[in-house]
């Protein structure tokens, strides 16, 4: 008998052909136009699937409403492109296929489109979240927590047992910022009213979210909420144990609790990657930091569920009406966080500014921020 | 009106622990027949969006195992081609058919996103469903009722039979076992094909029997974790149940402790399922017995 070890052509030959079937199956495959040159080409690239019922499909959705306003336009879009080097190849390759605006639809993807806005002035960029901008990348986003506290609001009116589960991916902190926004919410309306997170480590792993769901609804929590990417698992387990939930990302996500649902917050990124592309087309577009709010037509209240009676269907709207008219603010002190440290005094207020520096949760939060 | 503590863990310790307790059993399997899949998330993955696709289809959740376990062992004849009759290198296949595997099951769910099932539902044993501690014990799934069975028929086919010795002698010494008449090719073809039934099962336990969804990569690494349970059970079925409970059991708790607000961090808790492993590898490594298969990962190519 003779042993020997791989051929290394055979295993190159292997990971070739694997890599392709990977490109092949992942969607990434070019859609050629027809006859003339299109008006512009957008290259897109999504950290997940668009069809997660969550953070990728709202992005993609995005980018179908802009092809359908704009006909004129290609689109290049890639799924599941890791946050690493691999993201400036696919921004490059994009770019060598006349990619003339990227989104780069993942935080993560924000030093490797630095590095290809560096090498390609001509070329946009923008990124959804980011705190950096270059000359040819602006970045966008909205405050959701002004969103996370008409969440709370409804939440507390809806809740019987006084307790939320919050199932969130990572302690950052627009994350706690949001947890904390929804808790204030909620208290607002039920002073006695506790909202408990486990955080999951990850954005995606549906068979974590529905242990760390159940997990909360044994503590009695009768509403449940979510910062992952796909809302899908823990609204359908919510559902399935006769409890409430409140979305996050995507308005179509009503459909898995036909009974619990009570709404959700969601990007319609639509409108706004028209102007970007508008803007790029007619040579107006400008590197800024866009940052909007529940006023903004990009950032909606999901509509609500049966189960929502209409006195508070219109609590929340006066509220947010408060909010956008610059009456209501989420983070008003006096604040305590839940070692009972006074955060925020009486008469501050904490901005968008502030938010990204929060390394703490409020009062009545139970959990550990890190 | 809280759950107590014991009951919560124990219930997410099953929740946890099955799929990766399914797709150990079959990793098993082929190892003790010297072959490293470690394409078993694509497995798990084919198995599980087949399963889903099934069970909507018909609206049948047994059809849906029983379709997510054929895939699951059709899949895994790609990799038999490719290692035995092809004797491609193991580790380079077996990424291979993971990332082939993420990349169909991809494909074919797309259309299934969103579809809502009943799945597989827990069955009640009357009179032990709710005693204290012990009740969720006796309100699982189907799958977890045949858990433990499953495990001691492969401890029993390994062990107990000719065909499980023929397997083991492959796995140790290919060429012996050809000197005594078996065909290691055969075998392990054999080997992956049952393997891949275990790992379709366990796909289909997560999408059916979890999460009752699809979503891509929905395995998030609990393929390359049973991979790894093989190892810290020493390659013996009966032991990974035990691997496979206690790190069910640890992902649960950690859940539990945060929805219980323990003040631990959360990212030292999100370690605990690895470092309860590591612990249990220091104090049961060492030992001789049932070590790894001789030839395990080695290309058999006939005696010349």
């Amino acid at each position: 008998m003779r042993q020997r070890g791989p051929h290394p052509l055979r295993v190159l030959l292997v990971l070739v052909t694997s890599l392709m079937l990977v490109v092949i199956t992942m969607g990434g495959a070019a859609r050629q136009a027809n006859a003339a040159p299109p008006a512009l080409i957008v290259g897109i690239l999504h950290i997940g699937s668009v069809t997660d019922g969550g953070y990728n499909q709202a992005h993609a959705e995005g980018v179908r409403y802009m092809q359908k306003m704009l006909p004129g336009i290609e689109v290049i879009e890639v799924e599941n492109v890791p946050e690493s080097a691999d993201a400036e190849r696919v921004m490059e390759t994009m770019i060598q296929r006349g990619a003339k605006l990227i989104i780069a639809a993942s935080f993560g993807y924000l030093d490797p489109a630095l590095n290809v806005a560096k090498r390609h002035p001509d070329v946009k960029f923008e990124h959804p979240s980011g705190y950096k901008l270059a000359p040819n990348l602006g970045t966008y986003w909205a405050n959701t927590q002004d969103g996370f506290y008409l969440m709370g609001m409804a939440a507390g009116k809806m809740t019987k047992t006084h307790k939320a589960g919050f199932v969130v991916a990572l302690p950052v902190s627009f994350f706690l910022a949001n947890v904390n926004a929804f808790h204030l919410g909620a208290r607002s309306v039920d002073p006695q009213f506790e909202t408990r997170v486990v955080f999951t480590g990850t954005f995606l792993d549906p068979g974590k979210e529905a242990t760390a769901t159940n997990a909360l609804l044994d503590q009695g929590a009768d509403v449940m909420a979510m910062i992952v990417d796909s809302p899908i698992t823990v609204v359908q387990v919510a559902e399935r144990q006769g409890a409430y939930s409140v979305g996050y990302h995507y308005v179509g996500v009503q459909k898995f609790a036909p009974k619990g649902w009570i709404s959700g917050l969601a990007f319609n990124w639509g409108p706004l990657y028209v102007r970007f592309a508008k803007a790029v087309m007619d040579g107006t577009w400008r590197s800024e930091a866009i940052y909007g709010n529940v006023a903004s037509d990009y950032l909606v209240i999901a509509p609500f569920g049966p189960a929502v009676p209409a006195s508070v269907v219109r609590q929340v709207s006066a509220s947010k009406q408060a909010m956008i008219n610059g009456q209501l603010r989420v983070f008003m002190g006096p604040i305590k966080d839940n070692h009972g440290n006074l955060r925020v005094a009486e008469g501050q207020v904490l901005t968008d500014q502030d938010y990204g520096k929060m390394d703490w949760l409020a009062e009545g939060v139970i959990g550990q921020p890190r | 009106m809280s759950v107590p503590f014991v009951e919560s863990v124990l219930l997410g310790a099953i929740l946890s622990g099955m799929p990766v307790l399914y797709a150990a059993l079959g990793e098993v399997i082929v190892e003790r027949a010297g072959v490293v899949n470690l394409g078993l998330e694509g497995v798990m993955l084919m198995g599980a969006v087949t399963s889903f696709a099934s069970t909507v289809r018909t609206g049948s959740a047994a059809l849906g195992v029983l379709a997510g376990a054929t895939a699951g062992g059709l899949f895994n004849l790609i990799l038999a081609l490719l290692v035995v009759t092809r004797q491609a290198n193991q580790l380079a296949s077996g990424l291979a058919l993971m990332f082939f595997g993420a990349g169909v099951s991809a494909l074919l769910g797309a259309p299934y996103i969103g579809s809502r099932i009943a799945g597989l539902n827990p069955l009640q044993i009357p009179g032990l469903a709710h005693l204290p501690y012990l009740g969720p014990l006796f309100r699982s799934d189907i799958l977890a009722y045949l858990a433990i069975p499953a495990a001691a028929l492969v401890w029993w086919g390994l062990f107990r039979t000719r065909w499980g010795l023929s397997l083991r002698a492959v796995g140790e010494n290919p060429a012996a076992a050809y000197a005594a008449g078996y065909s290691p090719p055969a075998i392990q073809y054999q080997a992956l094909f049952l393997a891949g039934l275990f790992g379709g099962i366990a796909g289909a336990d997560l999408s059916i029997g979890i999460v009752k969804t699809w979503a891509e990569w929905m395995t998030a690494g609990r393929g390359f974790i049973a991979v790894a349970l093989v190892i810290f059970s020493r390659w013996h079925p009966l032991r990974i149940v035990w691997g496979a409970v206690l790190f069910g059991g640890a992902v649960a708790l950690q859940l539990q402790f945060q929805a219980r607000g323990a003040p631990v961090s959360p990212f030292l808790l999100d370690t605990l399922p690895y470092l309860l492993s590591l612990g249990v590898l220091l104090v049961w490594a060492g030992g001789r017995r049932h070590a790894a298969p001789a030839s395990l990962g080695r290309v058999f190519e006939g005696t010349k």
